[in-house]
């Protein structure tokens, strides 16, 4: 039984890595660069919540002004800080996006100060059957992500902008002789991504409800490498990848003999995985073009 | 008037001039060609009149329009096509998703749709693969994809980059039939070919283009007769 709950509870940790997993993995694959500022994303999203919280008191309105936020964000970033480099060496794109996250973090800080905000969701409580007791944001917290999982696969798959998104991560040239406007899937992505993060963003806030300018640093990075662990580039990989983290996390922070390690076991994982399949789990080998 | 018009047409890559200064002219209803070794700047021409890679000097006019400074998906939009080096079709998409894309830039679905059978008609090697991975194809199949792609835009100007490179004999003869076929139905077309022979065969006129110069001009028939070109192109 216990087994059962742990595992809900990874199931829906890994859940909200996949929502920010996916934003990694969509830039990479689209613009071709590490977004490193997208944790960062997450926490500007979660005091979006606090500020609609305090002011209205309601948690969907809440999420809906964190996610048009984060989107106008998001697109904003690409547009001022990114885009400027586009044909710059990967290197300079790194250290800006790395810069941006800083910037993000900063602000934050100087706006709100360091001390963590108390954001209140909701208490949703637990939901108890067959012996089991679950609590209830975990399940809405997997709903939710599943759904939104489903709908972002569609979109991709069956969609004119989806497709062009294909198009676009797997030959940028070949994609403009199509007529698709390789700027304009860019900052489709970077919305979708920003939106996802503020989605994960709220999530968080629901499984523990502290607020800080860091809210985003270490499950941006647990993500990321979640990303890589499924293939970085890959929508389904990103998503096995954070589940994959999640659930191990979860199982291994109930063992107390090896809790204190849980964020060493998850790198540990990444190592194995690159070890054994340099692409990762669903990465594919692209063939270079010139 | 001419369809396409180059004139002084400049590029670089970084301090090396790839095409210095070019003018040639594509009327409409002409099939033109660009013959050249290799290096001598066919391949920088295509990309730079289609607005890929970005010109330093000298003006591209299209259907009456500058559209040098245009970007690419823009020209696209005005009724050009391209069937890049290599073919470059999308190797994860499946053959028609392939071709939906080279519909992205019309509106209406069923008109899509019709289009989508027309080709399938002409090329019905790509109708038995209709739902197959494109990186599954044949070299011989992703090239008569690649051109199918390419019509679904209803071009009215097409540049066809080495379209018999890598195939063999027989394909390579089929394609020159397609690209007399594109004629037929009112395409202009711009050819870039390495097999002179062939291609001339088939222009109204051609360019011989040579370290980034056109070196020579006139008629297919007038080239394929001249000393020059039999020499350094046709292997006598």
């Amino acid at each position: 039984m216990k087994f059962i709950e742990t595992l809900l509870n990874g199931l829906s940790m890994g859940s909200t890595y996949a929502m920010i997993a996916l934003g990694y993995t969509m830039v990479y694959g689209i613009a071709k660069m590490l977004n490193f500022a997208h944790g960062d994303i997450i926490m500007v999203g979660g005091y979006m919540i606090f500020l609609s919280m305090t002011a209205v008191g309601n948690p969907v309105l809440g999420l809906a002004a964190a996610v048009i936020f984060c989107v106008v964000l998001g697109i904003t970033i690409e547009k001022i800080a990114y885009k400027p480099l586009r044909g710059a060496s990967p290197l300079a794109v790194l250290i800006t996006a790395i810069g941006v996250s800083y910037l993000l973090q900063s602000s934050a800080q100087m706006i709100f100060g360091s001390a963590p905000k108390m954001v209140i969701i909701a208490d949703l409580g637990n939901l108890e059957f067959a012996g089991l007791k679950v609590p209830v944001y975990t399940l809405v917290t997997l709903g939710c992500s599943v759904v939104i999982m489903l709908a972002l696969n569609l979109f991709v798959k069956y969609t004119k902008i989806g497709r062009a998104m294909i198009a676009v991560s797997e030959d940028k040239g070949a994609a403009q002789l199509m007529g698709i406007n390789v700027n304009g899937i860019i900052t489709v992505t970077f919305a979708i991504g920003s939106a996802l993060a503020a989605f994960a963003g709220f999530f968080m806030l629901m499984k523990s409800p502290s607020l800080t300018n860091t809210l985003g640093a270490m499950p941006g990075i647990k993500a990321f490498t979640a990303a890589v662990i499924g293939g970085i580039g890959s929508i389904p990989g990103a998503m096995v990848g954070g589940i994959l983290i999640g659930v191990v996390e979860a199982i291994s922070l109930t063992v107390p003999a090896i809790a204190a390690y849980t964020d060493a076991i998850e790198f540990l994982i990444l190592i194995v995985i690159l070890l054994v399949r340099p692409t990762g789990i669903l990465g594919k080998k692209r063939r270079e073009k010139v | 008037m001419a369809l396409l018009e180059v004139k002084d047409l400049q590029v670089y890559y970084g301090v090396i001039q790839a095409l210095k200064g070019i003018n040639f002219e594509v009327n409409e209803g002409e099939i033109v060609t660009l013959i050249g070794a290799n290096g001598a700047g066919k391949t920088t021409t295509m990309q730079s009149i289609i607005g890929l890679i970005p010109s330093r000097g000298g003006s591209v006019i299209f259907d009456g329009k500058d559209i040098t400074k245009t970007p690419c998906h823009k020209i696209v939009h005005l009724g050009m096509a391209q069937v890049p080096e290599g073919r470059r079709v999308f190797q994860e998409l499946t053959v028609y998703e392939n071709l939906l894309m080279g519909g992205f830039s019309q509106k209406d679905k069923s008109a899509i749709k019709q289009d989508i059978e027309s080709i399938y008609e002409r090329f019905p090697r790509l109708a038995e693969r209709s739902s197959q991975i494109a990186g599954t194809l044949s070299g011989g199949e992703q090239q008569m994809l690649a051109m199918g792609r390419a019509m679904m835009s209803h071009p009215k100007l097409l540049l066809l980059d080495e379209p018999s490179m890598g195939l063999s004999p027989i394909l390579v003869d089929q394609v020159f039939e397609i690209i007399k076929d594109f004629r037929k139905d009112g395409t202009t077309v711009l050819l870039v070919e390495q097999n002179a022979g062939k291609s001339l065969a088939i222009s109204d006129r051609a360019y011989v283009l040579e370290l980034g110069e056109i070196v020579l001009s006139g008629t297919g028939a007038e080239l394929a007769a001249s000393d020059e070109v039999k020499k350094a192109y046709l292997g006598g």
